[in-house]
This record gives structure tokens, sequence and C-alpha cells, in this order.
């Protein structure tokens, strides 16, 4: 064990750790955003727009998330037209691109989970809502969003965790993240062991702030109080 | 299409092969991942502080840590941890480890962490009545666990496992960091020789939604054999 090195590496590691939650933060923001959208969209009874809703979700649940950053990094750069337009600067940037990769996977997985908590909303409580004269626009906003919050909360608690894993994949297009510089220093030092151990303290213990985190949130808006 | 041509025009025959090779570490890592849940699932369960010590800490690592981080660490440990346990048995030449063998394992522990989830949570919504009758009838723990808990627990696991399953396919695109040649390893190569990433890349994805599609039919079938007469 070199301990010498574990204490020489943890700022470093700690530095990079502010990559990954930026990268988390606005990818989980977005994210959130594109999954209610396409969540509402689901429930939509136009079955074209069904059919899009789904085959959205379904393209970026069925693929590796490294598949998608590489075509969005790697591939859209080939299509001429889109280096001539303003996306181009946008795109040209890996720190974008890992984002709108991380956007749209985390919003395939968020529409799944909100639309399934919107389902099972009981029909008495919109009924009730309806014969107290409630208009559609205000059941929706006031009755069935805060309700599907809640029932989704331990769902999307563990797509937090799991797109905080997946923002490693950011240091697969030169990204220096926290995964990025650990396999910086564990390339130049060959300590394998120690920088793991560092780095993946790093992440368990964010892990643990999350967790803990969507507890509290649950225990505050739970039903039975 | 031309690039797509078998033989030595075009990708589609290095692609195929890529395309075995997931499924190839797929599968063994399913089964190491299987190996280790068995092993694991015991420990979670047990009444011992520490063997549950032991359950929770593989679980809580593996699953809070990111998984291309875990792939490094057997990438670029694997083959030291191996030389150093070679040197006492008084071996001190390089060994070099097979990249499907360090990728299977990597992946394999990783996925074990998930099928140890699933087996936990199986096993504990089994009725209790069912290991109490087990215990009045005098079977011994052993045919207990093969005869009786796991045909009702596999029946519970298995919605939950394909989950597993499906995880642990699209993880084996991580292992291509260590140049083993599966689809995106391959889609890497032909991306770079051809200056065509956009149309590679997006045959990498067509190739995995196909593997999630036909894996989905086949769990759907398992699940209808397994709840059989319920």
């Amino acid at each position: 064990m070199d301990f010498e090195l574990m204490f020489t590496s943890f700022p470093k590691l700690l530095g990079a750790t502010l990559v990954t939650i930026k990268l988390l933060s606005a990818s989980l923001f977005f994210g959130l955003i594109i999954g209610l959208l396409f969540a509402i969209l689901r429930l939509n009874k136009n079955i074209f727009v069904n059919k899009f809703a789904y085959g959205y979700s379904y393209l970026f649940r069925g693929t590796p998330l490294l598949v998608q950053i590489f075509i969005i990094y790697f591939g859209l750069g080939q299509i001429e037209y889109l280096r001539s337009t303003f996306l181009w600067v946008i795109l040209k940037e890996p720190y974008w691109c890992a984002i709108i990769a991380f956007t749209l996977n985390t919003g395939a997985y968020t529409s799944e989970i909100l639309r399934s908590a919107f389902q099972t909303i009981k029909p008495g409580i919109i009924e009730a809502g309806k014969s107290l004269g409630i208009p559609n626009k205000i059941i929706f906003y006031k009755i069935q969003i805060p309700i599907a919050i809640r029932q989704s909360l331990p769902a999307y608690g563990n797509e937090i965790i799991l797109m905080m894993k997946g923002t490693s994949l950011a240091s697969t297009v030169t990204l220096m993240d926290l995964t990025g510089v650990a396999k910086y220093i564990i390339s130049t030092t060959f300590k394998p062991i120690e920088v793991f151990i560092v780095a993946g303290g790093i992440y368990l213990f964010m892990t643990f702030i999350i967790h803990n985190f969507i507890k509290y949130l649950e225990k505050k808006y739970s039903f039975s109080q | 299409m031309e690039l797509l041509a078998f033989g030595k025009t075009g990708w589609g025959d290095e692609l195929f092969y890529a395309t075995l090779m997931t499924i190839a570490v797929s599968v063994t890592a399913m089964f190491i991942g299987f190996f280790f849940a068995l092993i694991f699932t015991p420990l979670k369960l047990s009444k011992f502080k520490f063997l549950n010590f032991i359950g929770n800490f593989y679980t809580t690592v593996i699953r809070g840590v990111p998984e291309l981080l875990v792939i490094y660490l057997f990438f670029f440990g694997g083959s030291g941890a191996i030389m150093y346990v070679a040197s006492i048995f008084g071996y001190f030449e390089y060994i070099e480890i097979n990249a499907f063998i360090t990728g299977s394992v990597a992946i394999g522990i990783i996925s074990g962490a998930y099928s140890t989830e699933v087996f936990r949570g199986a096993i504990q919504s089994i009725d209790k009545g069912q290991f109490e009758a087990a215990k009045v009838l005098g079977i011994n723990k052993f045919t207990q666990f093969y005869k009786i808990i796991l045909p009702q627990m596999l029946r519970l696991a298995i919605p939950n496992l394909s989950n597993v399953w499906q995880i642990t396919l699209k993880d084996t695109s991580l292992i291509s960091v260590t140049g083993l040649v599966e689809i995106m390893r391959q889609s890497y190569i032909a991306a770079g020789s051809t200056r065509d990433p956009l149309f590679f890349y997006s045959f990498a994805a067509i190739l995995y939604l196909m593997l999630t599609y036909i894996s989905m039919k086949i769990i759907n079938r398992l699940e209808i054999k397994y709840n059989r007469g319920y």
C-alpha cells in the first residue's frame, strides 16, 4: 500500500469531482425536463405521438450510453451541414456533447419512471378533483404531478445514482472527470488499487449523500404523516 | 452498404464476429455473476453480523462505483495481482491475462452485485411456511435450497434478472477500453480507418438494439414457462 500516493492524489481527484458534479447536475436538470415532456407524450392518446415517445425511450434504453456519446461526439461532426450552423459551437466541445448524451439518456429513463408513476395514480383521485369542479389543467399541475413525483422518488433516486456512475464515461471523450483523472494517475504510477480506493471512496460518498437525500425527501413527502 | 460487405472489402464479417464476442462476454459475465450471487446472497441473509457486513460491502461498493472504474482496476491491476500471487509460489516471469478473461470477470463481478440483490429480494418474498414445512419434513438445508426454495425463487427472480441481463449486455461495451474486440471496439477500428464514425456507431447502436430485442423475446418465453400453474 502506497499511502503517500493516496494522500497526494486525493486533492487532484477531489478537483476532478467538481467536473463530475457539474456534468451530473446539468444532465439531471435537462433530463428531468425532457423526461417529464416525454412522459406526458406517452400518456397522449394519439398513436403517433405515443409511438414516437415510446421509440425515443426504447432507443436510448436499449443501447449502451457509450454508443450514444460516441455517435454525438464523433459521429455528428461528420455531417457537413452541421459544421456550418451555430450548433457546431456546442457540438465541437466534448463537454457539451457529454451533457447532451447524458441528458437524452437520463431523459429516456426518467420518462419511463414518470409514466409509470402517472399510471399508478388512482382514478378516484382525479374523479374527486373533477367532481369538486377543479379545471383539468389544475388537476394535472396541482394533483397529478405532486403525486407522481412522490411515487417516483425511490426509482428516480436509483436513476440519479446510475447517472452519477454514467458520468464516468465522459472520460472516454477526453474530459478529465473523476474517472478520467483516476485513469491518468493509474496509468502513470501503475498503482491501480490505491487510486481505486480513493476514487471509489469519493464515488461511494456521493452515492451515500444522494441515497440519504432521497430518503429524506421520501419521508418528507410521504402520505402517512 | 459496401462498408458492411463480408470479406476483405467491408466490415461485415468483422462486425459479425464482434457481435458474437459481445454475446460470449455477456453470457460468461452473467454466469460469473450468478456464481458470485450464490456466494454472497447467503451472506446477506445470514444471521451473523460479520458475514452480513461482507455481503453488504460487496453489493454497496460495486453498485456505488462506476463500472468503468472497476474495469480500469482489473485492466491495470489484474496481471499485477496474479503476478504477486505467482511470486509467492516462486514464479517471477511476466504474466499477461487475456482481455476476454479480465473483461468477463470485471463485468461478472458487477453483474453479480445486481444478481445478489435480485436473489435476496426473491428469497425474502417466499412464504416463511415453505421453510418451516421443509424443516418439519426433515429435509436437509441443501435439498431444501435446491429443490424447494430455488425453483420458487427463479419464477420471482426472472423479471428482475432480465433487467440484470440488459445491464450486463450494455456494460460489455465498456470493456472496449481494454482492447477486447467486441462491437464497440470493432466499430471504433472501422470508424477510424474509414473516417465514417456516424455510420459505424449508428450500426453498433442497431446491433445492440437487436441483441436487447432478441433477448427480451427469449426472456418473455422463459417467464411464461416458469409461470405455468400460477
